[in-house]
Parts: C-alpha cells; structure tokens; sequence
C-alpha cells in the first residue's frame, strides 16, 4: 500500500460527510438535479465525485465492485483505507463504479427481491461530463419533467419498467453528481 | 384573554432538578456508593447488566444508583450507553464446560461426575424477613472449602454421549446481532436466543410458565443449571493465538425435553438453552424453555397456537426498553389526534341523531 | 485513550457531530437513499437505541441526524407546536450535539422534525420534512404479523386495507379514520403518513422532501417532491379532509387545524391554531381573532 492510499479521504469526516450525503440525498430526491460535492481526493481516475460518494455510503457492509479500469491497485487499496468496504464481482456488490460501458451488463447486479426492493445495488457511473440535457425525466420528485445527460436511454426505461424492483444510479463527472432512482420514467427528447 | 401554556424548557429543567433530589431521599440518610450497590445489590446488578447487554458490574451499579432502582431505567441507561461503545473485536466463544462453578445442579440425575454443588442460592431458605439485617450487623463467615478440581462436564454431553440427546452440531458462523442489523423474520435459533437473553425478565418468566401451563407444552426437565466464571479470550492477529482478556460470571440452564422420533428414527431427547450474564438462574430457565417452545418448526412438531410458540411475537414483544417506550409515549400529548376522533365522533353522531328525527318525522 | 480519541474525533469533543457514530449515519443513509428510491416502500434498518425512550421519536432523531448538515437550522414541533416538552427536549439535544441553528419559524428552517402535524405555511423546495412514526406499517392493525404484512406489500395485496374502509362505512355512513389516514403512492404502496390528522394528507404532495423514521420498528420510508399521495377513499364516498368548524379564537383564522381548549367547567371551550408558528406570524400580520389581546397586550 503506497501513500497515496492513506490520503484523500475527509479531513473531517463528520461534517464534510454531512455536506456530502446532503448533496446526494438532494440529487436521488430530485432526480436530473445536479449537485457539486467535495472531500475526497481519489486516485485518477476515480473522480472526487464518485470517490465522496463510496467515503460517504461505503463501509465494511457494503461490497463495492470496480468496473474495469477502476480495478486497480491504488484505487483498490485507497478504497479500502478509507472505508473497509470489501470488493466484490456484480452479482454481490451494494454499489458499483465505474464507466457505463464497463459496469454493463446490469442484468448481473442485485435487484432486490419482491418482499425487500431496497436490496438492489446502487451503480456510480463516472461521465466525461454531466448538464441538464437530454433525456427527458418525470416521476417522483420532479415537478414537471428534467433533463438530464444519461448514457442511453432503453437500459433506464427497462429498469424502471421492473419497479418496485430495480437499480439506482448515481452520475458522475468532477465534482459533480446527479441522481436517477429505479421510480424515474426516461424518454428520449 | 387567552395565553396558550408557554414554558416546556423552564418545566423540564425544573423537574430533572427536582428528580435529582428526589433521588437522593433524606440527606441526613448516608448516600449510597456505587461499590454498595454493586456489592450489596448484585442481583440487581446482573440483571441489568443482561437485559442491558454489557457485562461492566460498576456501570450497571451506577445505572441502578441514577435510576433510583428502577431497573428498567438502569437497562435504558446502559443501552443507550452501550450503543455508543466501538466494536474493537469479538471474543471466541466461551468454554461453558470448562466453567469454574459455584453452582451446578442436575434433576435428571441424583449424582454426577464432578458433583452437585448447591452454591449461593435462594432455594432453600425460609422466606422469613430477617429482622436481624434491619440491624447493622456482620454476617458470620460462612465455612470455606478447597475449590474441588474435579472436571464438571455436561450432564447433555454424557447424554450425548449415548445418543440419547439430539446432538448440537457445532458451527463457527458468525452469529447474527440484532443491535446491529434489522431484525427479520423468520429469525433463526441463533438471533431468537440473543433476543431471548437480553429480554425482559419478567416477559420471559411469564411466556416459560405458559408453557409449564399447556400452552406448547415441552416436557422440560433442567438437565443442568450452572453458575460460575469463564474466561473470554479475544484472538490477537498479531499474536496468532487467543489472550484472556477477562472473565464473566454466566448462569448457563440446559433442557431436556421430550423426545422426538419416528419409525425410522429411534427417539431422542431435545434441547432447550439458556445464558445469561450473572446469577441469573430464573431467567436462564425461563430462556431455556421458551428456546425450546420457539423449535417447533425445527423438530417436526405441530404450532398449536401458543404464543412461547411464536417466534414473531415473542422476539417482537419481550424487549423491555422497546416495550415500556412504547407503553409510556402515550403520556405525550396527542391532543391534534384525540382532536380529529372528537370531530369525527360529533359528526357521525349527529349524523345518527339527524337521519333518527327523520325515521320519526316519517313515522 | 478516551472514546472520542477511539472514535477518532477530536480530543474534548463530548459528542461526534449530531450524535450518531459515522457507521450508523452511513447505514441510515444508505437506507434513506433507497427510502428516496422506492417511494411509500419501508425500508428496513438497525435503528440504534438513543439516549431517548423507544416511541418518543428515536426514529425521527435518528433521520434527522444523518441528514442535519452543520449548516442547518431545525425546527422542531409536536402536535403543530415548538414549545410542546417532547419538541423542546428534542431542539434542545440537537442543539447540544449538532451546535446547530435553531428556529421556530417554518420559513427558516431547512430541516423541520414533526410529530402529528404538518405545518401550515407550504414547504419549499430547500426544505426536509422529518416525521416521527410510532408504527410505520398501515396494515398493521389489520395483520399484526410481520411476515404477512410484508407478502402483501409485494404482492400489493391491498384488499384487506379496503375492506376496512368499506366496513367503516358500512357501520358509521362513513370512513371512521380521523388520523393517520392511509395513503397510496404513485399508484404502488399503501403507505402510513404517520399520525397527522387526515386534515394534513392533502399537504403531503409538496415541494419539500419528506423522511419517516420510525425507531422502535426499524423503519424508514420517504416521499420525495412532488410525490403523487392518493388517501385511499371510495368513487362513491371520496375522501374529506376534516377539521374543526369554527375560527382560531387568537388570528382568526378559519382555514387552519384548530385544537380545542376547554375553558371553563360549563361547556366553554376555544378553538386555537395547532401550528403556533402559523398562529404567531398572522398575529404579528395584525390578525385577531375573538379572544385574542388588543394590539400591545399580551
């Protein structure tokens, strides 16, 4: 475990964690919001969006999968100084990171079962960029309708058509996030 | 002129002021210690250090001391306390068998290897009141002996042994921890025996003596009850080896209960389980025949509709700090609910009484 | 080395920030964003035990201190009122572990914990609304089994829950449900609002987000903005938010939830707003109602 791994996490965690999970309990409330958040410093290429994201949620309870090029030795190590979260394939991971093409295909993540939807994964998709294009969003917590720059669409609309079951996702770019739960419905503009 | 009642901070530091003294009782009376009680109260201290779920004699002697003796308070106030505390590691199991006792008795056989050994109980005293203690006086020194060396092992191990007893297959699984994970169900035996242990004394008495009663009847017999000490070792991975770090006194009851079998299966007998931190010997059996109850489903046996039968119920309910919580937030006001029932009963009622004029106008 | 220092906080400090350890607050938030998620759907969780007794708001407590930010100013009412002793006692332990802002003006708060009531004045968007829940499963008292209840949210088994409605009716010419009046959202869970008068449902579709915690059964659930809430009623007896006939006897009002006082000991009583910050700002906008001080008085 090289230095880097004992840096980068929050300097202090009980309030700079608040500010953060502030940020993204917002972002999942208010699907296409987009929210900054800050603290953590993560090995590249692992963005300080999705990095705060695994300090804030991650911990020894939560196995974390590393979607391709994340899965590498100093984002592993770093991930596990900082929460002890143990690493896992698709099939046994509460959250996931990495890019969309990398964490696909989502058939191999946790749903949940009918009698507990709360158990699916969580997947963190890093994006070069995030704006309020795109995609088209109603559903609860949106007034009308958002827009939102997701990666596609179909793979959203399959997700929401399982509901209560489903995947929830969280966006991320920089030090930026948004947030689009399993409830979302996704159309093309 | 009306002004709605202000105050509620002023009210609550005034009462917790006037609780602090209340506490205290007559100053010209000495002040207990917290050693006194720990020394002097120590069933007092055990039970609360079992419901409460941490074995520390002086917290829980404290506790006692805050809540004036209300032991249910002792055990909220060294829950909450307890919740606080950081996991720093977990103990290998401890060693039942290899427990220095101070009592252990058996009913199922009139001698044992290693001994019956009455030890420090209420058993057979006359429950007379001792007038002598309202005097301050020293208690004579009651006679000694050298610590008997003799191995105790269980009376369900020699069972076992002969195959009479359904074998426990040992397992080095990780119980589970209802403090720390929500509790589901169906719960398993091992999740059932901790909320068991920790409890409501008083819950677990009554729902054992239903059972006594016919309702999931179980035919118990105390194989073993006994009292004592075990050390509780804590593996160091640096050191690669087990330490002692402590050692606790445990009450441990083991039922021998009706036998179960078939035509293809020769009959055995079953099991029921009890620990419990400290002397604690009416709530380790009462544990240990409500365990039993709880197995139905595990050993073939009919739910006949008892309620020592049914793990939901019983896991849901026996929880004291859960249950008087619950109990005692109706003393909250709920004056925006009541008025709502009060509008609603009006309505309907004069609803009643308007369509009744009607049916006579009609008449 | 001292708890805090195990803890890995700073040295003297008595509490980490809002009380909780970091793990629990990560465990609550975890189960807050698939609360958030699966709107109306009950969420378990290992509700830890608080320094305050099971049903007195543990569960509330507990949502509020994962979500309160040092940046926060809370407001905290129970039964519509800031200085209620359970209100005050609550305030006063966020003030003491959070070293937050308080309030009692719904309008400045960002984060309000309730008990029974929702404000008066509309939330906005910045705002989190956190309920304390006694029993957060509305099938409860139609099945008290665990097991069963949770098969028949799966299944959206809802029969059960109609028939008692329809029962009410039969029985007393209408649904005999003053509170906590059960809910369905977007068209999927039957969800408990908590013990707020039925009065308050039609509120529950806002522009704040909306938290339930309930300690003592292990449970949270959500709302988020906008969140379509449906009170479950009949095409032929639709639902009808009740609330006392007459005006707040200090502002007037005629449109708020009016408790009732009992004044005298011959059948006098008032009728005063439940929501007194409500009351007090329209005062203080020169509103009186019958009984209310003449302009300087008390």
């Amino acid at each position: 475990m090289d230095v880097q791994a004992l840096s980068g996490g929050f300097a202090d965690t009980p309030r700079e964690a608040a500010q953060a999970f502030r940020a993204a309990l917002t972002a999942m409330a208010r699907p296409g919001r987009i929210e900054d958040v800050a603290g953590a410093r993560p090995p590249a290429p692992l963005s300080v969006a999705a990095g705060t994201l695994l300090l804030v949620l991650a911990d020894p309870a939560t196995p974390v999968h590393l979607a391709g090029p994340l899965d590498r030795p100093e984002i592993r190590d770093w991930l596990r100084f900082h929460t002890g979260a143990p690493l896992s394939d698709r099939a046994g991971a509460v959250f996931a990171v990495g890019r969309w093409a990398d964490l696909l295909p989502l058939d191999a993540y946790s749903l949940g079962t009918p009698d507990y939807p709360d158990r699916s994964a969580t997947l963190i998709v890093e994006m070069d960029a995030l704006d309020a294009t795109g995609a088209r969003l109603t559903g609860p917590g949106i007034e009308t309708s958002h827009g939102l720059s997701l990666p596609e669409i179909s793979a959203f609309r399959a997700n929401r058509a399982r509901f209560p079951l489903g995947l929830d996702f969280f966006f991320t770019a920089g030090v930026r996030l948004a947030a689009l739960p399993r409830s979302t419905h996704v159309e093309a503009v | 002129m009306y002004v709605a009642v202000k105050g509620g901070e002023r009210a609550i530091d005034n009462a917790h002021a006037w609780l602090a003294e209340e506490r205290r009782g007559d100053a010209a009376v000495p002040e207990l210690a917290v050693a006194q009680i720990r020394e002097q109260m120590t069933l007092a201290v055990n039970r609360v250090m079992a419901e409460g779920s941490l074995y520390d004699p002086d917290l829980a002697a404290l506790a006692i001391k805050q809540a004036r003796g209300d032991l249910i308070e002792a055990i909220f106030l060294i829950r909450a306390y307890r919740t606080t505390l950081p996991r720093l590691g977990a103990s290998e199991p401890v060693e039942t068998g290899a427990m220095r006792c101070d009592r252990r008795i058996s009913a199922t056989f009139k001698d044992v290897p290693g001994g019956q050994v009455l030890g420090p109980t209420f058993d057979y005293t006359h429950r007379l009141l001792d007038f002598a203690l309202a005097a301050e006086g020293e208690v004579p020194e009651a006679a000694t002996a050298a610590p008997d060396p003799a191995p105790k092992p269980r009376i369900t191990g020699l069972l076992d042994r002969d195959g009479l007893i359904e074998t426990e297959p040992a397992s080095d699984e990780t119980p589970p921890d209802l403090t720390r994970e929500p509790l589901g169900f169906p719960a398993g035996r091992a999740l059932r025996l901790q909320a068991l242990t920790r409890s409501d004394e008083g819950f677990a008495l009554g729902m054992a003596y239903s059972t006594q009663r016919g309702y999931g009847r179980n035919h118990p017999f105390v194989g073993e009850l006994r009292l004592g000490r075990v050390g509780v070792e804590v593996e160091i991975p640096e050191l690669g080896f087990a330490v002692e770090i402590a050692e606790i006194e445990l009450t441990e009851c083991e039922t021998v209960n009706q036998f179960a079998g078939s035509k293809t299966e020769p009959p055995q007998f079953t099991r029921g389980y009890g620990l419990v931190f400290g002397q604690s010997e009416r709530k380790a059996i009462s544990m240990a025949l409500v365990d039993r109850a709880l197995r139905w489903e595990d050993l073939g046996e009919d739910f006949t509709g008892a309620p020592a039968q049914d793990a939901e119920f019983v896991i849901s309910h026996g929880d004291n700090i859960q249950a008087s919580g619950f109990l005692e937030h109706i003393k909250l006001p709920h004056y925006v609910d009541f008025q709502s029932e009060l509008e609603l009963v009006r309505r309907i009622r004069a609803e009643a009484a308007a369509s009744a004029a009607e049916r006579e106008a009609a008449e | 080395m001292t708890q805090a220092e195990i803890r890995g906080e700073a040295p003297g400090a008595d509490y980490t920030f809002a009380y909780l350890d970091e793990q629990t607050k990560r465990m609550i938030r975890r189960a807050l964003l698939k609360a958030l998620a699966v709107p109306g759907y009950q969420v378990p969780f290992a509700s830890r035990e608080m320094p305050m007794p099971y049903g007195w708001g543990t569960g509330g407590v507990q949502v509020s201190a994962a979500v309160l930010t040092p940046e926060d100013t809370l407001k905290v009412i129970d039964q519509g009122a800031d200085d209620t002793t359970n209100a005050v006692s609550i305030r006063k332990f966020f003030q003491k572990t959070a070293g937050i802002a308080v309030t009692e003006h719904t309008g400045e708060a960002t984060v309000i914990q309730t008990r029974h009531r929702i404000p008066e004045a509309p939330l906005t968007e910045g705002q989190i609304l956190v309920y304390q829940v006694p029993i957060p499963e509305p099938l409860r008292f139609l099945e008290p089994r665990e097991t069963e209840t949770r098969r028949m949210h799966a299944l959206e088994e809802y029969g059960l829950m109609h028939v008692k409605l329809y029962e009410d009716i039969a029985r007393h010419g209408e649904i005999a449900t003053a509170y906590a009046y059960p809910v369905k959202i977007e068209g999927r869970y039957v969800m408990d609002p908590s013990p707020i008068p039925k009065f308050d449902n039609p509120k529950l579709r806002m522009a704040a987000i909306q938290l339930f915690g309930a300690g003592r059964e292990q449970r949270i659930y959500a709302l988020p903005p906008y969140t379509e809430v449906v009170s479950l009623d009949f095409e032929d007896h639709p639902f009808v938010p009740g609330k006392a006939e007459g005006a707040c006897a200090l502002c007037g009002s005629e449109t708020s939830y009016l408790d009732e006082v009992i004044v005298d000991d011959r059948g006098g009583r008032m009728f005063v707003c439940s929501d007194t910050d409500y009351c007090a700002g329209r005062r203080a906008a020169g509103y009186r109602g019958e009984m209310a001080a003449e302009e300087g008085g008390a």
